[in-house]
């Protein structure tokens, strides 16, 4: 096809407007929290004198190293044992093919579309009354329940991608179920297993309902729930709370940037075939 | 591998030709086995998604059945809630906050990516990556994040204001998330804001896989590049569509974080959402099978129009 080079220029034009309308917020932030404590900040202006003594403030008012070292605690727990779970149950549903496995499946697939607000009020009466709430165990099993649809459609959609015939070769061989997961499956899931193990880190780390509910307590609360509370706090001084804002999106950032390939292509092809 | 795994063809065609018929059920028992065997692979999931999701979900429509203030024993009162839920202002305005939501997450984002997309057409550009990378951006940090920004944003003093004053709009400059009228669209823009970049990566993968003879099928028929877009690009891209819509519909209904961080419902609950609502009426209200029924009303309504969008795009195909 040919391409002309106005129609070059214009689609480029269209794309960085659109790329500094998306960016505007997080540059006004950015600099915004360069500004020491107090400044009354009006729109987007350069700092004068550019400090990091509103990061400063914000990680010692807030304590926001325990909120992100729940967070971390609460992600480090939900990635691998969703993985496992939802693996496994793949493994039986797309490789196995367990009697009723369909139906059971549908049952797994109903939970895409099931918003957290259904499940939240139980989830707190419930969970007190087992002393869970106030623990990082409390979200943890939530969200390994919340995540096993995803994960299970996730996997199993790839499994059954996986040639029949290599399957069927280490059956032949003798090779138990496990052993055939394990050394022929598994080594072939490597992209599919890190995809979906960068999805979960986000989604645990951005939960927000369920850690407000779940933990009351503000201390032990994960990073974005700590913010919401800190919000309410410091509304007034502009500098600390966008650099408590920058400190909550910094770690899924970096980890955003280093696995962009992961995040996109996880996120567009779960959509499409889901 | 490859000398054992006849090996064991061969073994195994000697057994049938040994045992003859007796075979065939002692394999099949094997294979059944193994196919039981698949239930414990199934167990854990299936243990934390029934304890966390399916039993909370059927107590909350147990609930929902109850006054209840979370304390006290509760009081059966049937469909009561439910008819709460429809008759009283506050929760359907919560109702119709969400729909009007609906307009901006969905509508304007997936209007906005149809437009880049058409702008852009189907040819693959260096730098691709780092748009891309952007325009992700909203979808990976948490929503409580976007709401603090553009709570700020909004205000007097904020960004919004500042650009319109540079433009010559000083006369429109205010608080906007506390007007009685522009809260409301105020905080969808900011759904627009977040789901347009990925309606657009979505719409832009979907086109680059659209057919290069159906263009030139209507090129030869004369079609310009508007005539182009509604007659090729618009249908090929259906599939994609109903992903975006899914998307973008469940992300308005169940939305939460956004508003909680923005307004928390107001002014004068304005901006309410059933989120918000279920949050409020069960935890600090005191009215747990109110807040019960207007969750499960919120699901029931989620699972409803993505059932209808599957089956719209489907009946089409």
């Amino acid at each position: 096809m040919k391409q002309s080079r106005s129609s070059n220029f214009v689609a480029y034009a269209v794309m960085t407007a659109m790329a500094i309308i998306t960016l505007l917020p997080f540059i006004s932030i950015l600099l915004a929290a360069l500004q020491p404590p107090g400044t009354l900040v009006s729109g987007i202006s350069i700092p004068q004198h550019p400090s990091l003594e509103s990061f400063n403030e914000a990680w010692t008012t807030a304590s926001f190293g325990n909120l992100l070292w729940s967070s971390i605690k609460i992600a480090a727990a939900v990635v691998p044992i969703s993985m496992i779970c939802a693996t496994l149950a793949a493994y039986a549903l797309g490789t196995l093919k367990v009697p009723g496995g369909s139906a059971i499946f549908m049952v797994f697939l109903l939970g895409l579309t099931l918003p957290v607000e259904l499940i939240v009020i139980p989830l707190y009466f419930d969970l007190r009354g087992i002393g869970l709430t106030n623990t990082p165990w409390a979200v943890i099993l939530a969200e390994c329940g919340l995540f096993m649809p995803f994960g299970i459609f996730w996997m199993r959609t790839h499994f059954m991608s996986t040639p029949r015939e290599v399957i069927e070769a280490a059956e032949l061989d003798g090779a138990s179920s496990f052993t055939t997961l394990r050394r022929v499956l598994l080594p072939l899931s490597g992209p599919a297993l890190s995809t979906m193990a960068v999805l979960f880190f986000m989604w645990s780390w951005n939960q927000f309902l369920l850690v407000l509910v779940l933990i009351q307590d503000p201390n032990q609360r994960t990073a974005p729930a700590g913010l919401g509370f800190f919000v309410g706090q410091h509304s007034s001084d502009v500098p600390v709370l966008a650099a408590g804002t920058l400190i909550v999106i910094l770690p899924i950032l970096l980890t955003y940037l280093v696995f962009q390939r992961k995040f996109i292509s996880g996120m567009l092809e779960g959509a499409v075939k889901g | 591998m490859a000398a054992n795994s006849t090996n064991v063809v061969r073994e195994r065609s000697g057994d049938t030709s040994v045992r003859g018929s007796s075979d065939r059920p002692g394999a099949s028992r094997r294979v059944r086995r193994a196919r039981w065997i698949g239930y414990a692979y199934l167990a854990p999931a299936g243990t934390l998604y029934l304890l966390f999701v399916l039993v909370p979900g059927i107590h909350t429509v147990w609930l929902s059945l109850f006054r209840w203030d979370g304390v006290t024993v509760g009081k059966w009162v049937g469909l009561t809630n439910y008819r709460e839920v429809a008759e009283n202002p506050l929760l359907r305005g919560a109702m119709v906050h969400a729909l009007v939501l609906i307009t901006f997450f969905a509508g304007f984002s997936i209007i906005v990516g149809l437009l880049m997309a058409a702008i852009l057409g189907r040819h693959r550009r260096s730098g691709m990556t780092f748009y891309r990378v952007v325009f992700f951006l909203p979808q990976i940090v948490p929503m409580v994040a976007v709401g603090i920004t553009w709570r700020w944003m909004y205000t007097e003093n904020g960004a919004v204001n500042q650009i319109l004053r540079a433009i010559g709009l000083d006369s429109i400059t205010q608080a906007w998330l506390g007007s009685f009228t522009l809260a409301l669209p105020a905080v969808g823009l900011i759904g627009t804001w977040a789901l347009s970049g990925l309606c657009f990566v979505l719409f832009l993968s979907g086109a680059q896989k659209i057919d290069n003879s159906l263009y030139e099928a209507a090129r030869m028929d004369g079609a310009g590049a508007v005539r182009e877009f509604f007659a090729v690009t618009l249908p090929a891209l259906r599939g994609e569509i109903a992903v975006a819509l899914t998307i973008t519909v469940v992300a308005a209904l169940a939305s939460f974080d956004i508003v909680y961080v923005t307004t928390n419902g107001s002014p004068g609950n304005t901006t309410t959402v059933p989120g918000l609502l279920v949050y409020r009426l069960a935890f600090t209200g005191g009215q747990v099978g109110v807040a019960s029924a207007l969750a499960v009303t919120l699901t029931v309504l989620i699972i409803g129009i993505v059932v209808l969008i599957q089956r719209l795009t489907r009946e089409t195909t």
